[in-house]
């Protein structure tokens, strides 16, 4: 089962469907938060999808938190979910051999009810808007490379959980101000029960004992990682918008100059920028991680 | 079927996947060999419809008297026995019986399996340790398996199994092992004779065996494995059933990517199988087994390829800090990914020391990683390996991670840089490094002061920022000198550098450069120091302690 709230993603959702089908995704759970380009038609002719849809403010319900949990809360007790965003495609080891029902078999035979899978921003070599873009490509044929690492991960007591912040948002337009760096922390992938709740998007989730998907003696436990496909061509474009709507955030001016810097469509490529290849590359860069799962 | 010899009969335990169980079932029936399906009580009526459809009503199947079988208990000997039995009584021209689970997946054509069989007509293939010296098991009970009472559900009823067998022990409780039996353990999965099997199954002490065993823990993997011992004519303790156990003591599952691994395993069967593993079943399953070339058999790489896996789980990579890896304190084996060098003052005495650092070492010779304005790479990179970035502003948001970064970044190459009182130092990345087995840190006290006294000024500035760096090396000294280091740290003081310059640079040196490439480049050059014992007496008279320069004696 997987939740997914979204706003004007066309160019992204076709292929979004077609990953986590192969997956194993049975059912897909939409909020859609007043689309304009026909990404809502598209989702409502599938067999497969349930679309909720709203125009009220993504910013008031703390960017579609409110709106995630309470649809969690009805449909999700019991089950695996995933929770991402178009923009985001979900990896992890032995994936696609193994689909998510194996993932999930065993991370119950486990114990464990939750696996992080950090974001990990993909980007194209040139401007962003030179690289193509049409609805139902696949994104990673556009965005094929990204930071291996300049990732810092800073502990954080209240709920227990990891700050990630890093990759190329950090490395060129926060590089003053690398506090203000989204974070890259997600736990995408979790057995629901009625007492859960995310905190902080898909950062950090309650009962905070859940956060602690980490090992701290040493050892590695099981991570995937999201590939996330923000910046497609339609980027530029996109961030005019956003810096008008000032819907995201917890201080949207601060991030005006982000958005800036986005719509001029800068090259966020550099000479060490890593050209992705798979999951084992990934694994062996220590951005993710088997943890035992032979 | 073969000419070889008496069939193989196959018997099954089956409660979940039964489509597969199905097409295992069908794989042994084509060879010729009977089965017996054992389907446990917890399947519906409807999957068991399902599967006697799916079977048809061919001669060579049966269907044993239906057990409930929780894990490692009495019932799944039980239903081994009923099923025994049918298969003895149904099929009386059966040779071997072979006790496989509706998850395994047989890995060889059945026809190398009854020729193997044929060839050893009188042996059982039964994993049997005696438990005086089992190393067998992982973790749990070993001979009070078969010495104290177990009516609790280890699963389920954890605490009073635990609690129980605590009181246990306290009391001294001990069964009675019934004459002659000599408790051995092993795989469950098996491959016995006709005659041991029926020698066992017909033992005119079974009821008293079966009683004793009924109080046992997990007995299906002593039952047969100890009766086997009084029954057997010849016992190859080995099971020929692959199995490859977790941590906790379970069957880890194998998927399709195993494909090419269960190719070179040297058993016949493997469990437990991930059902829809659809490229293993239809690879195995198969004339594409037959018709493919045998790959050379290689158990120890299987083993190695899990073993590998359990490592990472359990110590990780060293010097990895992720998502999913973040050691608390000195909780892991190593801090950092790989051996570096700090070499503090270094480039204020000697002539273009990182350019000849980096021509004698073949390691990485960077400037000042910790600058106060930009992270000093080799060569004056803006961007290093892995996309770490020079901002002063990120290095300082979390210097140690930059650190940890750039070495796990650059693991395979030694990496050097120059660090001192004049960078950015922080408090934390002092100690991280001093307690690093990988870091060595090579200080020549006071070294700082000479760039200060190349700008040829004594103004109030330059004394206030002479009292500051003393302070902050001060602070370091006291970290470095401290009885919780770690790492490779040496101390010089410019006066000894100066009475020896080359043995020092050498000795300093040793572990990062290599003594071919010292004796082509030579040594590096010591800047001329005439006028500096002026500046020092300047800085004196401006009402600096003259403590401080005491290492200053030319």
């Amino acid at each position: 089962m997987l939740f997914c709230t979204l706003r004007n993603e066309a160019e992204r959702i076709d292929w979004f469907l077609q990953h986590y089908r192969a997956l194993g995704v049975g059912h897909f759970i939409f909020v859609d938060n007043a689309s304009t380009d026909g990404t809502r038609a598209r989702l409502l002719a599938q067999p497969d999808c349930t679309v909720y849809s709203t125009d009220s403010s993504y910013k008031a319900a703390r960017f579609g938190m409110d709106w995630i949990n309470w649809l969690m809360l009805r449909h999700a007790r019991g089950h695996w979910c995933v929770v991402a965003d178009a923009d985001e495609l979900l990896i992890y080891p032995h994936w696609p051999d193994r689909p998510l029902p194996a993932l999930t078999n065993w991370l119950d035979r486990q114990g464990q009810q939750i696996m992080p899978a950090m974001m990990l921003e993909l980007y194209p070599k040139g401007p962003l808007d030179q690289a193509p873009c049409h609805a139902g490509m696949n994104p990673l044929s556009a965005l094929e490379w990204f930071d291996a690492a300049n990732y810092t991960i800073t502990h954080k007591s209240l709920l227990d959980c990891l700050l990630i912040q890093g990759g190329p948002r950090a490395r060129l337009f926060f590089a003053d101000t690398p506090n203000r760096a989204p974070t890259l922390t997600k736990l995408p992938l979790v057995k629901w029960r009625a007492r859960n709740a995310w905190v902080n998007s898909t950062h950090s989730i309650l009962p905070r004992a859940l956060n602690r998907a980490f090992s701290t003696d040493g050892g590695e436990g099981i991570s995937g990682a999201l590939l996330h496909t923000k910046f497609l061509a339609t980027v530029v474009e996109k961030s005019r918008i956003e810096k008008a709507r000032a819907e995201h955030f917890g201080n949207a001016p601060v991030f005006d100059a982000y958005y800036d810097h986005l719509a001029q469509a800068p090259d966020l490529w550099c000479m060490h920028s890593t050209r992705y290849e798979g999951w084992e590359q990934l694994e062996t860069l220590g951005l993710i991680s088997r943890g035992g799962w032979g | 079927m073969s000419g070889q010899g008496a069939p193989l009969g196959i018997i099954m335990l089956c409660h979940t996947a039964l489509h597969r169980a199905a097409q295992v079932a069908r794989f042994w029936l084509d060879a010729g060999c009977p089965v017996v399906i054992h389907l446990d009580r917890a399947v519906s009526h409807a999957d068991r419809d399902a599967m006697r459809a799916a079977l048809g009503a061919h001669p060579l199947v049966r269907f044993s008297p239906r057990h409930r079988c929780a894990w490692g208990s009495w019932q799944l000997v039980a239903a081994t026995q009923d099923a025994a039995e049918l298969m003895l009584r149904d099929f009386p021209q059966t040779g071997h019986v072979m006790l496989i689970s509706g998850a395994c997946l047989p890995l060889r054509p059945a026809s190398e399996l009854q020729a193997h069989l044929a060839a050893h007509p009188q042996t059982d293939f039964i994993e049997s340790v005696a438990i005086e010296h089992a190393e067998w098991i992982t973790g749990g009970l070993s001979e009070e398996r078969f010495t104290l009472y177990f009516p609790f559900n280890w699963h389920k009823q954890r605490l009073a199994f635990d609690t129980f067998v605590d009181v246990q022990r306290k009391l001294g409780i001990r069964r009675e092992i019934p004459r002659p039996l000599r408790p051995h353990m092993g795989s469950q999965w098996w491959c016995l004779t006709r005659k041991t099997l029926s020698a066992i199954l017909t033992d005119p002490r079974r009821k008293r065996y079966d009683r004793y065993f009924r109080q046992n823990w997990i007995p299906d993997e002593s039952y047969f494995q100890t009766l086997a011992r009084v029954h057997a004519a010849q016992i190859d303790s080995r099971s020929l059933t692959l199995v490859k156990f977790d941590r906790n003591g379970r069957p880890n599952l194998f998927y399709d990517d195993h494909l090419q691994l269960l190719r070179r395993s040297d058993c016949f069967v493997a469990r437990k199988i991930w059902p829809e593993a659809n490229r293993l079943y239809d690879f195995f399953l198969s004339d594409q087994l037959a018709r493919q070339p045998r790959l050379p058999a290689e158990p120890a790489k299987i083993d190695r390829y899990f073993e590998l896996a359990e490592q990472q789980r359990r110590e990780g990579r060293a010097g990895l800090y992720m998502q999913s890896r973040f050691p608390a304190h000195d909780s892991a084996a190593a801090k950092t990914a790989g051996p570096y060098s700090v070499f503090s003052g270094f480039d204020h005495l000697f002539e273009n020391f990182e350019h000849w650092l980096g021509q004698v070492s073949g390691a990485r010779a960077h400037g000042h990683l910790f600058a106060s304005e930009r992270v000093q790479f080799h060569g004056g990179a803006r961007v290093w390996h892995g996309a770490i970035s020079d901002s002063a502003a990120i290095r300082d948001y979390n210097p140690r991670m930059f650190l940890t970064n750039l070495l796990w970044a650059a693991r395979g190459e030694r990496q050097c840089f120059a660090y001192g009182p004049e960078d950015m130092m922080d408090h934390e990345v002092n100690w991280f490094m001093a307690t690093d087995t990988n870091a060595e840190i090579q200080v020549i006290r006071g070294a700082w002061i000479l760039p200060l006294w190349r700008r040829g000024v004594v103004s109030d500035a330059v004394v206030a920022e002479v009292a500051r760096l003393q302070k902050r090396e001060q602070l370091w000294l006291e970290v470095l000198e401290s009885r919780w280091v770690l790492a490779k740290c040496k101390i010089w003081t410019v006066s000894e550098i100066c009475a020896a310059p080359e043995q020092c640079l050498a000795m300093a040196v040793q572990d990062s450069a290599n003594a071919a490439a010292l004796t082509a480049h030579g040594l590096a050059q010591l800047y001329r120091l005439e006028g500096l014992p002026e500046f020092l007496t300047a800085l004196r008279n401006q009402g600096l302690p003259p403590q401080n320069f005491k290492d200053f004696n030319f």
